[in-house]
């Protein structure tokens, strides 16, 4: 065994931190405030879901740091070795004088009962740095994860838009300050396993993905923790012992996206928000989907890989990468195996996963140029809300008659799955309204969904048959005709 | 006397909220943010795992177990009573020992860390003997479940007559949703013990004079030995009027038994698991009505979800029956509420108190006469506005003086452009595409004062100290509304000087005492009209002091622009106030006020309980998509009147914040049980309010500036914390068009509350079946 570090490194605003002797579960927000006194970052939910923890995390890059938004209140301790946390506290002036963002905010009467509003300032500040003029659809997306229940939010968004004209990002001291804080950082980086030991607990922050192997062989039973937007309600919400936890999201191994001629290939810590110029790029169909998954928070700790291996019976991604004929690349120290992902999930609760086993990466292969293909989500609420149902649908139409035809659900049965009965009485049929309506009989042959408080059984068939025929009716008559367009609302409100 | 306009931060002003930049960089200071007393201890509750029964034994071994934990608090260890009914009903304990809801408090766990107590509390072995349990309200009707509390009857005319003897008739049923209050900031209570019986209370409330109340009455000591300080709150809406009680109780509890300063804050689950929320209602109506759509009788049933016990319920439901009538006049009408107890959290107040219920109910048979005539729903509505001076009389025989809703609604009409739109729509819809449109017009008149007319009193503390500097305190709570800042608005007002020389102060109860809850949207009124009170009372004794001084008559002393003018002389307030000091005049005084005129009688359903009524309108325009049901609302168009705006930046805040939740309410916020009695949406992840993503996109908001209270007010002021809520309810009916526009607006769609993608889908469907 090489030898290990028993500390992690960071910066927390100014303040260079070497910290040891903590427990797995230990969240960033529990940090801060309890053990730093740094009170302006609030609870709201502790779930990852109303926004009022967030904080900045820096993670060190290949391009130097990209800073971006978290849920404080799911993220774990283990997680944060390099990088640099940025509080509301850190945006103060020097004279105490109010950063821009706060400003446009106070101008604006962006607050009122004050509670939500560090973690509004917050995404807001994230928001500025990066998309220095946004339109009213950015500002919409970068605030998805962030509640406010007293505002209507219309104040906040004046703000987004007052600090975009009134000052500039460049002199800003993250900005400024970048440089060093990447030299910093790079110093921090772990080029030794870390093990942290709290009483029983254990924390192992692998060298790279070699150890992870041999750390998954040592502790098979070991939790690994990628950006923690599952794993961390377990703690926070149902007080789950994690121990040992393997956190792996530093590990640039598994953050490599690989472009190939008919596909890309994703590592497991890929977060949403990495995988967006790929989706922008590759999958143009998904883009208004994957804007739609988590709020952007989320987005910024959620992997594709997690979201794979916690196994939801609705999950975000899986029902899109089934239809598209995904394959996963599960990992251990005996070695690697690839297998398609419908085959993945097995049962509610069940995958096909080895003792040992870690996934590592996931294949998506391109849609081709004849391929007709669309991923649908359907929520209570529109943003930030987990899919009563998600439908998938890709088909070749060659003379007017479907091929290839692959559909798959999520929110219908115990795993995310193929619709195959359906897609039986599609195959081969002309591509007409009447052949698609008469396939929504398949839907009951399929699925026997559950009532929940998402939606009820009812409704998850209605709206599972009726997505089919959304499906045709986009790729006859086009999108404006057949679904809703915010975003035409809001260029006509600009 | 108050003309003058050159100072900072006057009346009729807008201000920026009092401490917003202290929002912004997050120094703020909420109670969790305090910091802790040494020894600090931590109280988590032990909830309930069945709706209905009794428990047969509590087995906490291995809780005392744990390395951190110092104890468990069960009802044995209460001295005084096990209650904390706010009405005095003593159907709603601290810990319970007969079981009525899942989630309800059984027991608490103290220990060293807040972490300790939560886990703790999990490995309590509770044994039960199980009932059967309702948690619906159609239920509760079906088995002839109690009510929690004496229903009412409104009742004018003879409805039942006039039903027989109407030209056309509909009756039917609406169900409308309850809602979580959702304060970001969730309940939080610190207590601190002190010597002898004394303890200070630090809570999350809107009614500190009752949680002092509550903390004596469960520990037996007298009032006086409790101070309950608030400073501010994340968030309030009526969730905190009582529901505060439990947490402050429990903290007091153990800081007197431990002798340790406590601390309790659920998480956010158990937080709406085990506090009460917005009643949902089940409406029952009886409609005449002559073919131009008058309404010439109405009799209707409210019942309503109020949970374990009554709560606020009886309150609650009477507003839900004095707001059925909105801006409409029924000659001929029954109003009749059922108060039912079901086995679920005990409902409580939520802006609107039911009124929003009530209107809504009402706003059903507008829409009922309107599909079954073939007209537009705002037809309908003219045709029934309350009349100027006749045609004014409401269900509960006030007469209505200050209408003002034609004005609103002609001038929301024009500048919404609403006829046209309407037409476009129509013209839209007639496609038959996958998006349906829809639009509505609809009005608010909500009613101003406490019913509980002994709660329209407030006081204010005031203090001049030597150096000029104000002190403002009263009994008026913060829970983000802006409350404080108006009040010191009136106080800088009142003395002519800048706001920034009056320092706001946390709401103490051993500052200003009895006071009530900061509800009803009674703030401003009620604590600006008690701090104005108290200056004038400074005043007063301050121009005695300068015309005995400076040997001048009254009129020739006035309060200018952070100075006091005295005949010819011109001195700094600063220094004026020195002088009254060195001659011993007092600068300190308690203000008070009570509304006047107001009046009700129960039994007899008469009365003048409203002061005066607030009014607005809104105009919403949605798209709905009718293969999943899914919507989004397009624009909002708002005429809302605040009387004399104290802070229109304020009151604006307050209009679109109230409308996104009401909006909220009437769409994706659905409180779901399970069969077991669990309530199953319990946290954002589950409980869907309102996002940036789902504000109208257009969204115009303005003020009825031309509007004045007629009644002596603050500053001619009208409040308004509550009824832009329902500004709301033309999302409802919106989207019920767009429904509707399936068949050709022929059938009422009866779409009910919350009118989530699923309600939306479901109704289309029933019209493309029927």
């Amino acid at each position: 065994m090489a030898e290990t570090k028993d500390h992690i490194n960071f910066v927390l605003n100014d303040e260079a931190i070497s910290l040891s002797d903590f427990p797995s579960g230990l969240t960033l927000l529990d940090y801060i405030r309890l053990n730093k006194s740094l009170k302006g970052t609030k609870e709201g939910c502790a779930e990852g879901d109303c926004g009022a923890c967030t904080v900045l995390v820096g993670r060190h890059t290949d391009d130097g740091i990209s800073y971006e938004t978290v849920n404080s209140c799911i993220r774990f301790m283990g997680s944060l070795n390099a990088c640099h946390i940025v509080t509301v506290e850190h945006l103060k002036g020097k004279d105490g004088e109010l950063h821009p963002v706060q400003q446009a905010m106070v101008n604006q009467h962006g607050s009122q009962c004050g509670f939500c509003t560090p973690g509004f300032v917050m995404s807001l500040y994230a928001l500025w740095m990066t998309t220095p003029n946004p339109t009213n659809m950015q500002i919409e997306r970068a605030l998805q994860g962030n509640l406010c229940r007293c505002t209507g939010y219309e104040p906040i968004i004046k703000a987004a838009i007052e600090v975009s004209n009134s000052a500039d990002p460049v002199h800003d001291k993250l900005n400024t300050e970048r440089a060093n804080m990447i030299k910093q950082l790079s110093a921090m980086r772990n080029d030794q396993r870390i093990e942290i030991r709290h009483n029983d607990d254990l924390v192992i922050i692998p060298k790279d993905v070699m150890d992870l192997t041999h750390a998954r062989a040592e502790y098979p039973n070991s939790t690994i923790v990628a950006g923690s937007t599952d794993v961390g309600l377990w703690v926070t919400k149902h007080m789950h012992d994690i121990s040992p936890t393997i956190f792996i999201n530093h590990l640039s191994e598994l953050h490599q996206i690989d472009v190939q001629t008919d596909g890309v290939q994703i590592g497991a810590c890929v977060s949403y928000t990495d995988m967006q110029s790929i989706i922008s790029k590759h999958f143009p169909q998904m883009e208004a989907f994957w804007n739609r998954i988590g709020g952007e928070q989320v987005r910024n700790m959620g992997t594709v890989g997690g979201n794979i291996a916690n196994g939801s019976p609705i999950g975000d991604t899986p029902p899109a990468l089934i239809a598209l004929g995904a394959t996963v690349t599960l990992t251990s120290k005996n070695g690697q195996r690839t297998l398609p992902l419908k085959d993945f999930f097995i049962e509610y609760g069940k995958q096909d996963r080895a003792e040992g086993d870690f996934v590592e990466s996931v294949y998506i292969p391109f849609i081709e140029s004849d391929e007709l293909f669309a991923v649908y989500k359907i929520s209570k609420r529109r943003d930030e809300d987990i899919s009563a149902l998600c439908c998938a649908i890709k088909m070749n139409i060659e003379n007017d008659v479907m091929s290839n035809v692959s559909i798959a659900f999520g929110g219908m049965a115990g795993t995310p799955m193929h619709a195959v009965k359906t897609e039986e009485l599609l195959e081969g049929k002309s591509w007409t309204l009447d052949s698609i309506r008469n396939a929504k009989a398949g839907i009951d042959l399929d699925f026997s969904p559950l009532t929940d408080w998402r939606s009820s059984k009812e409704y998850r068939a209605i709206a599972a048959k009726n997505l089919l025929e959304r499906f045709y009716i986009e790729m006859t008559d086009g999108l404006s005709a057949s679904q809703l367009d915010r975003e035409a609302i809001c260029e006509a409100a600009e | 006397m108050s003309n003058a306009t050159n100072i900072q931060g006057g009346v009729h002003q807008t201000q920026k909220h009092d401490s917003a930049h202290k929002h912004v960089s997050g120094q703020a200071e909420y109670i969790d943010d305090i910091n802790e007393p040494s020894g600090l201890l931590h109280a988590y509750l032990g909830l309930s795992e069945i709706a209905n029964g009794k428990i047969t034994s509590m087995d906490f071994s291995a809780v005392e177990a744990e390395d951190d934990v110092i104890g468990v608090l069960t009802a044995a260890d209460i001295k005084g009573e096990n209650d904390i009914s706010p009405t005095g009903k003593k159907d709603d304990p601290v810990f319970a020992e007969n079981i009525d809801f899942h989630g309800q408090p059984i027991f608490a766990v103290v220990a060293k860390t807040r972490d300790a107590a939560r886990r703790a509390a999990k490995l309590a072995k509770i044994e039960y003997e199980t009932a059967s349990h309702i948690t619906d309200i159609a239920d509760a009707i079906a088995q002839d479940y109690p009510l929690v509390t004496e229903p009412l009857t409104l009742q004018r005319g003879d409805a039942p007559k006039a039903l027989e003897a109407a030209e056309n008739r509909i009756n039917g049923q609406m169900r409308i949703g309850g809602q979580d209050h959702f304060y970001l900031e969730g309940h939080i209570a610190m207590a601190i013990p002190g010597e002898d019986d004394d303890v200070l209370v630090y809570s999350s409330t809107q009614h500190p004079s009752e949680v002092q109340h509550m903390v004596g009455h469960v520990l037996d000591i007298p009032s006086h030995a409790i101070t309950v300080n608030v400073r501010r709150m994340g968030g309030g809406f009526g969730g905190k009027e009582t529901q505060s009680n439990l947490f402050a109780a429990v903290a007091a509890l153990a800081a007197k038994k431990y002798n340790q300063a406590v601390k309790i804050r659920p998480d956010r689950d158990d937080d709406m698991i085990a506090t009460g929320k917005r009643h949902d209602f089940l409406v029952d109506y009886d409609v005449g009505f002559e073919k131009d759509g008058k309404i010439t009788a109405l009799d209707a049933t409210f019942a309503a979800r109020c949970g374990n016990s009554a709560d606020l319920s009886g309150p609650v439901t009477d507003r839900a029956l004095f707001h059925a009538d909105n801006c409409y006049y029924f000659p001929d009408v029954t109003l009749k509420s059922k108060p039912y107890k079901t086995n679920t959290v005990s409902n409580t107040a939520f802006r609107g108190f039911g009124g929003p219920q009530g209107m809504l109910g009402g706003e059903r048979v507008i829409e009922e006469i309107a599909y079954a005539l073939g007209k537009d729903p705002l037809e309908i509505r003219k045709a029934n506005f309350y009349g100027e001076t006749s045609r004014n009389i409401t269900p509960y025989h006030q007469e209505i003086n200050d209408n003002i809703i034609g004005q609103i609604v002609e001038q929301l009409e024009t500048s919404s452009d609403y006829q046209a739109r309407r037409k476009a729509i129509i013209e839209f819809n007639k496609n038959k595409g996958i998006i349906r449109k829809g639009i509505a017009l609809t009005p608010v008149k909500f009613g101003i004062s406490f019913t509980a007319t002994w709660y329209n009193q407030a006081g204010a503390l005031v203090h001049i100290y030597n150096d000029g500097s104000i002190h403002l305190n009263h009994g008026g709570t913060e829970m983000g509304q802006g409350l404080n800042t108006k009040v010191a608005q009136v106080l800088a007002d009142e003395f002519q000087v800048d706001l920034s020389r009056i320092k706001i102060t946390a709401t103490n109860t051993g500052k200003v005492p009895n006071t009530s809850a900061t509800a009803a949207s009674s703030g401003s009124d009620l604590n600006g009209m008690a701090a104005a009170n108290a200056a004038h009372q400074i005043k007063e004794r301050l121009i005695k002091f300068a015309r005995e001084t400076h040997n001048v008559s009254e009129d020739e002393i006035a309060f200018i622009s952070n100075y006091v003018q005295i005949g010819n002389k011109k001195i700094s307030f600063d220094e004026f106030i020195h002088s009254a000091y060195m001659a011993r005049v007092q600068l300190s005084a308690a203000g008070f006020y009570k509304t006047p005129d107001i009046h009700w009688d129960r039994e007899a359903g008469k009365g003048r309980p409203f002061y005066y009524f607030a009014y607005g309108a809104s105009v919403s325009e949605v798209s709905i998509d009718t293969l999943t049901g899914e919507y989004q609302i397009d624009r909002a168009d708002i005429l809302h009147d605040v009387g004399k705006s104290l802070n229109p930046a304020i009151d604006i805040g307050q209009i679109e914040g109230g409308f996104v939740q009401g909006m909220g309410w009437l769409t994706t916020e659905e409180l779901w049980w399970d069969d077991a009695g669990r309530l199953r949406t319990h946290a954002p992840s589950t409980y869907k309010i309102p996002l940036a993503s789902d504000r109208p996109r257009i969204f115009n908001v303005s003020l009825a500036d031309w509007s004045e209270n007629r009644e002596m007010t603050i500053r001619r002021s009208k409040a308004v914390g509550e009824p832009p809520f329902m500004l709301a309810n033309s999302v409802l009916e919106a989207l019920s068009m767009a429904v509707a526009s399936e068949r050709d607006y022929e059938i009422c769609p009866r779409l009910d509350a919350p009118a989530t993608p699923e309600r939306v889908l479901l109704a289309v469907e029933k019209l493309k079946g029927g």
